[in-house]
């Protein structure tokens, strides 16, 4: 064998027992490895019925990704930090259904992953090596993080090597690259103006890379696991946006799927922070909330176990699923901001933008007839634009 | 004599760079490089100071909220805004919740492989394994069925020949000490570590809406509507219940899991005691307001600084004594790099004067990092859980105090032991077990508010920008998982004219200053013993006993900085 895990575990081989035993063989599936491990039948598909849930496949799926994972004998995870700030890791940390050690041991062979990798300096750059050499053009990459091009990317250098170069390595080889968070899609805040280091994101520094890219700030754990279960299932990535954004996840508008929606409709608003209309949960959307902008699933899926988001704990949507949301979406605070290009961010094909432009001008409406109900029913606290 | 360098130091936040010398089997010198760099107080500059928050949050994700607070802090001290009681309270619950998780984070995921051999766990008998479990805590999942079965799941993995994270440890070193079953019990623990935070940190989620990246601050208090009656407020008696229920959750596990491992591992470490020393200096902000934040005579940690190693006198603190240096970081000032600034005189000129990459070694004899050098009264100082831990200590602070003494007696170690690798390791654990007390009984505050009616979550007065004077400037502080953290803004006409952080990993990891004094890191190191310069575990368990975040302590950009000036590449 000449897989560089095993010539690692070589050195100490005398801590190696079932040495002798019978090995699993090169073709062990992902289904029974699980077996060996105790995991039922049952609780594989109701994995497998989560994930396509997900997806938003339709319930004939669940046999095929079953039968899929079932074959695959686990691939190769590289997972890249560059400029970042660690959260899409962390996020991945919290992942619930699967559990990030469902993800890391079971769904993949996560080989490389500065955050929580055993080995450092000298070993953790062998790691990736083998995997780009061994693996090369079947492992997954994942992105973490901006790329700075400025001043030949002294801004960014991981083993004495710069960002850019690393990035090129290892993405052109990969089967294809996940760009998991603002950051890595385009450069997120870091590369906000005045951005002072060129940063970039992964398809603009490295365009030949195969690319999906997860927005969000942080990304959903449970949209990532999904991409990745999708690949593991069907050889391919799902079906993308004109940003490369998977559409079962940024397919809709997240005003249209608000909890607090019928409030809007009825125009019953949050007027002041803490007022009664906050306390009964009524629509954000003149404290500066930007769902009826912004496409992504978190009323859905939400995140920490679907246990809640921003709107739920009261604070408006700011956006951070669209493309350049630190730009086109601040001053978070303002309702209707002066963003170029109303509605820029819907990209999430025709059905998308049709929901969005019903959406901005339905807005505006329901802007005005609640200011008119205002007059009708109180003393009109003053409004700012 | 030869040239170590770790780098990527792993299983930290960021992008941390040692190069070390080593002679006779020792560390005899040593220097700590932060190698990225983003500029975000630079893109922080003319925006709206009420999301300031928003934005300064992203500068950790694994310390995540911490930035967020201690920017509102820093513009409700500008503005001279007082945050409701309630407000204040959901904050120290987030703050303290943070603490418990992310110091078990740090233990299990990111420290725990510089002590435990995963491999060795494959030797060890299960039902001796369970007799150890149960010898040190009442934690139910203890049985030899269970250790067996976590046993046969390291065994599939190591067969599996996909070994994951796993694959580039430094397993078999003869640094690694603990019996075969003491390191299955850590692996078991490992994994139970994993299926915690997740869980716990749904406290999070329940006040700030996700996390990382809670989304529920504001200038002038929290989002997180409270009332006893609606459904649709974040906080009503329903949620308070579920607070309570991973509140109590969470002591249960730092009570049996964490505290015992850490004083298990710690007896086959006991030399560990002797290493990684450091400064000796410790500065705590302190935290945890009962009575406002000007009023640290009340927090619940308490405000301080030690010198010298002396836990006979804590000094006061003021942040007027903080100053930066950049004589040996890639940037320089207007007026020479050999003097300090305090951060309202702040500057930030990047000027990388590194080799060229690809490299090999850093040219430490000039400038080598991108962190900046913080320093107090011109003295490098340490930051983190051992600090606020001495000072609380050293203070008789009534709930630190005891556990210190329990820890220290079972240790059988003086109170000097703690100026020790092992000792912040400890310190960590002891700061665990007293904040997940504090959760617990700052929930039930919580909710006795809530049932009395007091439901003030934020206070408006100042909310809109027409009120603020033309000109105004304040600072923040917190007492993050990994130190003290401090923000310094300037605002002028609505905007943000100027915005300064200095978080605790700088002055931990920051590198020599004008005087040519260490920083924590790089004191820390001296005499380390490194059996094996090609696997140098050593260095990574003293570098780790910090836990090192660089993404916090390399941002630093002055508002009246540069914009690509120009580089000089040798």
């Amino acid at each position: 064998m000449t897989w560089g895990v095993v010539q690692v575990f070589a050195d100490q081989e005398p801590h190696i027992p079932g040495k002798d035993e019978t090995m699993i063989p090169p073709n062990e599936t992902f289904y029974g490895a699980l077996q060996k491990k105790g995991v039922t039948r049952r609780r594989f598909l109701k994995f497998c019925t989560a994930m396509t849930a997900t997806l938003a496949l339709p319930p004939r799926y669940v046999a095929q990704v079953a039968s899929a994972l079932e074959k695959t004998k686990k691939p190769v995870l590289v997972w890249l930090q560059f400029q970042d700030c660690a959260g899409n890791s962390e996020a991945i940390l919290r992942s619930s259904h699967p559990s990030v050690l469902e993800v890391v041991l079971d769904l993949l062979s996560w080989e490389y992953h500065e955050i929580i990798m055993a080995g450092a300096g000298h070993q953790a750059e062998a790691a990736l090596q083998r995997v780009v050499k061994e693996e090369k053009g079947k492992y997954l990459a994942v992105v973490e993080g901006a790329i700075p091009l400025a001043d030949d990317g002294v801004y960014c250098t991981v083993a004495g090597k710069t960002a850019i170069s690393i990035a090129k390595e290892v993405c052109t080889n990969a089967a294809a690259t996940i760009a998991a968070g603002a950051c890595a899609w385009y450069g997120g805040l870091v590369a906000a103006s005045p951005n002072p280091t060129g940063a970039v994101g992964i398809s603009e520094a490295v365009p030949e890379a195969k690319v999906v890219n997860l927005g969000g700030c942080p990304q959903n754990p449970a949209n990532t696991a999904a991409v990745l279960v999708h690949y593991l299932t069907f050889g391919e990535l799902p079906a993308l946006d004109q940003y490369n954004r998977p559409l079962f996840a940024y397919g809709r508008v997240i005003h249209d799927q608000c909890e607090r929606r019928a409030h809007y409709d009825a125009g019953r608003y949050v007027q002041e922070w803490g007022d009664e209309g906050h306390r009964r949960g009524w629509c954000l959307y003149k404290m500066g909330c930007k769902g009826p902008q912004t496409t992504f699933n978190c009323p859905s899926v939400r995140f920490n176990d679907s246990t809640s988001w921003p709107v739920k704990a009261g604070h408006g949507c700011v956006g951070c699923g669209g493309y350049n949301f630190w730009e086109t979406k601040s001053p978070f605070y303002e309702r209707l901001p002066n963003v170029p290009g109303f509605g820029a961010d819907v990209s999430a094909g025709k059905i998308g933008i049709g929901i969005t432009a019903a959406v901005a001008g339905a807005t505006v409406v329901h802007g005005i007839a609640s200011a008119v109900r205002d007059r009708m029913r109180t003393t009109p606290p003053p409004e700012k634009i | 004599m030869a040239r170590i360098v770790v780098d990527p130091v792993t299983r930290i936040e960021g992008h941390l760079r040692i190069e070390a010398e080593v002679n006779g089997g020792a560390v005899t010198d040593a220097w700590s490089s932060g190698t990225m760099f983003r500029g975000i107080e630079l893109i922080l500059k003319g925006r709206d100071p009420r999301e300031a928050w928003v934005w300064t949050q992203r500068i950790c994700g694994v310390c995540t909220t911490v930035h967020a607070l201690t920017s509102v802090r820093a513009v409700e001290d500008a503005l001279g805004i007082e945050v409701p009681e309630n407000a204040n309270l959901i904050r120290n619950i987030i703050g303290s919740s943070q603490y418990v998780q992310d110091h078990v984070i740090h233990f299990y995921h990111l420290h725990a492989l510089d002590w435990v051999d995963v491999t060795l766990a494959l030797k060890a008998d299960p039902a001796k394994t369970s007799q150890l479990a149960e010898s040190i805590s009442p934690w139910p999942k203890s049985s030899k069925n269970y250790f067996k079965a976590i046993q046969d799941k390291v065994k599939a993995l190591v067969e599996s020949k996909q070994l994951s994270l796993f694959s580039s440890g430094y397993w078999g070193h003869p640094a690694y000490h603990l019996p075969p079953e003491a390191n299955l019990l850590a692996v078991a623990h490992y994994i139970e570590a994993l299926e915690f935070q997740k869980d716990y940190i749904r406290i999070h989620a329940v006040l700030g809406g996700k996390n990382p990246h809670l989304q529920t601050y504001l200038v002038g208090g929290m989002s997180t509507s409270m009332d006893p009656d609606e459904p649709g407020a974040t906080i009503n008696p329903e949620r308070i219940t579920f607070l309570t229920e991973l509140a109590a959750k969470a002591q249960a596990f730092v009570d049996q899991v964490y505290v015992p491992d850490v004083l298990a591992v710690a007896a086959f470490y006991r030399d560990w005691f002797g290493h990684g020393e450091g400064l000796g200096n410790f500065l705590s902000y302190g935290d945890y307001p009962q009575g406002g934040v000007k009023d640290p005579a009340r927090f619940y940690l308490q405000r301080g600084a030690i010198f010298g190693h002396d836990l006979s006198k804590v000094h006061p603190v003021d942040p007027a004594n903080v100053s930066e240096y950049v004589t040996h970081s890639w940037y320089e000032y207007g007026d020479g790099d050999q003097n300090g600034k305090n951060p309202y005189q702040g500057e930030t000129k990047p000027q990388y004067t590194g080799p060229k990459p690809p490299f090999e070694h850093l040219d430490v004899d000039k400038k080598y990092s991108w962190l900046k050098a913080p320093r107090y009264q011109d003295h490098p100082m340490e930051v983190g859980p051992l600090s606020r831990m001495l000072v609380a200590y050293a203070s008789g602070h009534p709930d630190v105090k005891p556990v210190v003494d329990a820890v220290l007696a079972k240790l059988n170690a003086p109170a000097t032991a703690l100026f020790s690798t092992l000792g912040r390791i400890a310190a960590r654990a002891i700061e665990a077990k007293v904040m997940a007390g504090q959760v617990v009984k700052w929930v039930a505050e919580l909710g006795d508010k809530l049932g009395h009616g007091d439901l003030r979550v934020h206070n408006g007065e100042k909310w809109d920008p027409d009120t603020w004077p033309k000109q105004a400037q304040g600072w923040g502080f917190h007492e993050a998982p990994r130190g003290s953290l401090g923000h310094w803004v300037e605002i002028e006409d609505q905007k943000i004219k100027n915005y300064q952080c200095v978080v605790p990993t700088t002055w931990n990891a920051g590198p020599r200053d004008g005087k040519g004094q260490r920083g924590a890191y790089e004191a820390a190191l001296l005499k380390t013993p490194v059996a094996d310069p090609e696997r140098p575990v050593e260095i990574l368990r003293t570098v780790h006993s910090f836990d090192p975040c660089l993404a916090c302590a390399v941002h630093v950009v002055d508002a009246r900085g540069r914009k690509y000036t120009p580089v000089t590449v040798r």
